[in-house]
């Protein structure tokens, strides 16, 4: 598979190592009420969908960033392919 | 009809005109007492288990595909009870009592070769760790014994001993370990419980539940609605997309693992071994192909087939332990959907919502667990309460804390 990095362009896949489900972003407030089930659910339970999943993948052989790459799991196509800091900071969660 | 040497005769010299069908096609009834989804080894083994063992009648199980044309009809065929944690061990150990005694009891030549399991030891770190599962497994009553490099160079002396950063310091045998042929496991089993009742309703996919009130009462399939007294989910690498359909999100990832067999060879390879330095298992099949895998590609994948980075991987770490194989050409290579959970350990439990029950979870190892497996869910399924040796095998085991974590890794399936 090839990456298409946002930065460096194309770059192949075993350049990366891979972490899962793109909602690993989303981590919940462990000060908040109901924090030990949302980590369970967080942490533990995963949509694993068939068709078009967005994960994070870590360009460890390359310049170290995290992306999130939008990937078919059943013909493993890669449609888009963002940085994850730019997701996080969509979100209010990274500075 | 039961097949034995004498019947072989028989129909050798009355031309082979008598044999029949191993099971039947029957069509699906409006209801039955337990539906089981997924005609793989551990749906296949249930309903046999079920109808043989705990007396039920009156079952049917559904497959989308054809039988064994899932995982079981995939894998490299290693059974083993080399598990080291108290949740694995009785019941892998379990499967392989089940094992031995299999094809006398289902009365199908499943080619059970008890030939040997070898891990290879590299460092003196992992003679410690290894020494540690072995003494688990004895406590467990299953057999382990501690070789010597000695040892190993007499069973094995083609192995590369003296690689310069892996060295081969002895190895961990599990002699009553093997090999199976695989379909003929999914076909034993379905033979078994044909005969016993059992409808295998084949090209039947299931494509929800029909839940009311919190209790499942049935099975919407692509040949129309089945009802059921209860339900049970075996459908392995698709768990995560069946059980959406009943609102469930499951702790499990579905992953791509890759096996290789090579051109026919002479006997060259007595057992099973594995490295101990990298991902690399071999054995060699009875028509004399080398079977090996490695790791998983390592992303989730529905995509039954891998790619080149662990084609590449798993062939360095064949040639780190094997030199002789860089010589024998690759035939096939093919890729089967693991459902790998967070922990590596399956799960075998009811579900929020009564009268469905589900089984899964069963990661590169599920092979070896058919067995026990079926013959656990089984037990759940008509007795509601959990077999002895599968009691750890629970939803909420994440929530309490109690992972079965056989390699230490964490919450990462793709490392287990
Ligand atoms: C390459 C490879 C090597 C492996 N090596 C080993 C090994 O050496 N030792 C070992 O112990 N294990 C090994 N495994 C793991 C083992 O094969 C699996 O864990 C085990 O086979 C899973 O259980 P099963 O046989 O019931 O699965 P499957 O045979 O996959 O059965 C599941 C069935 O469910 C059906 N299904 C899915 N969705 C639906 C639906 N909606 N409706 C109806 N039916 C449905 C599928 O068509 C399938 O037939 C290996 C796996 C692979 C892929």
């Amino acid at each position: 598979m090839i990456i298409n990095h946002p930065l460096l362009g194309p770059c192949d896949a075993q350049e990366f190592t891979y972490l899962g489900d793109a909602s690993l972003i989303d981590r919940p407030d462990g000060m908040a009420d109901g924090a030990d089930a949302a980590f369970h659910d967080y942490l533990y339970l995963r949509d694993n969908p068939a068709g078009l999943h967005r994960e994070l993948w870590f360009h460890e052989q390359g310049d170290r960033s995290w992306l999130v790459v939008t990937r078919d799991t059943v013909t493993h196509d890669i449609t888009s392919v963002e940085l994850a800091r730019d997701v996080a900071r969509a979100k209010g969660r990274s500075a | 009809m039961r097949y034995s040497g004498f019947r072989v005769l028989q129909q050798a010299l009355t031309g082979h005109k008598g044999w029949q069908p191993a099971w039947r096609d029957p069509a699906p009834k409006p209801r039955y007492d337990i539906v089981i989804i997924g005609g793989g080894g551990h749906g296949l083994a249930t309903a046999y288990y079920l109808a043989r063992q705990f007396g039920q009648a009156n079952i049917a199980v559904l497959e989308k595909g054809w039988i064994g044309g899932g995982n079981v009809g995939r894998n490299t065929t290693i059974i083993r009870s080399n598990y080291m944690l108290d949740g694995n061990e009785p019941f892998y150990e379990f499967s392989l009592k089940l094992w031995e005694g299999l094809e006398q009891d289902f009365n199908y030549n499943a080619m059970v070769s008890q030939r040997g399991i070898l891990n290879l030891i590299h460092s003196d770190a992992q003679r410690d760790a290894f020494t540690r599962r072995g003494n688990a497994m004895i406590l467990n009553g299953a057999d382990a014994e501690l070789l010597t490099a000695e040892q190993v160079r007499r069973e094995y002396p083609f192995l590369n001993f003296d690689n310069a950063r892996f060295p081969i310091k002895g190895g961990l045998a599990q002699r009553r370990g093997g090999t199976v042929r695989h379909d003929a496991v999914a076909w034993g089993y379905a033979r078994g419980a044909d005969s016993r009742g059992v409808d295998i309703i084949q090209n039947c996919e299931v494509t929800g539940f029909r839940i009311e009130n919190g209790t499942c009462l049935g099975v919407e399939t692509s040949r129309g609605f089945i009802g059921a007294g209860k339900v049970g989910v075996a459908v392995a690498g698709n768990s995560s997309r069946m059980m959406a359909k009943a609102g469930m999100r499951l702790p499990i990832e579905s992953h791509v693992l890759q096996a290789f067999v090579t051109e026919g060879l002479k006997p060259v390879l007595p057992g099973v071994i594995t490295f101990g330095a990298g991902h690399f298992y071999c054995s060699q099949s009875d028509k004399g192909g080398l079977v090996f895998g490695g790791d998983l590609d390592g992303y989730n994948s529905y995509a039954q087939r891998g790619n080149l980075p662990v084609v590449e991987d798993v062939a360095e770490g064949g040639m780190a332990l094997f030199p002789g194989l860089g010589r024998v050409r690759l035939l096939r290579m093919w890729g089967g959907i693991m459902d790998m959970s967070m922990d590596g350990s399956p799960i075998i439990d009811r579900t929020h919502i009564d009268g469905l029950y589900f089984n899964g979870g069963w990661c590169y190892g599920g092979f070896k667990a058919t067995p026990a497996s079926g013959w656990c869910f089984a037990h759940l399924l008509a007795t509601d309460t959990p077999h002895p040796t599968a009691t750890a095998y629970r939803f909420d085991r994440f929530k309490r804390g109690r992972m079965i974590d056989e390699k230490g890794m964490g919450a990462q399936p793709n490392l287990h």
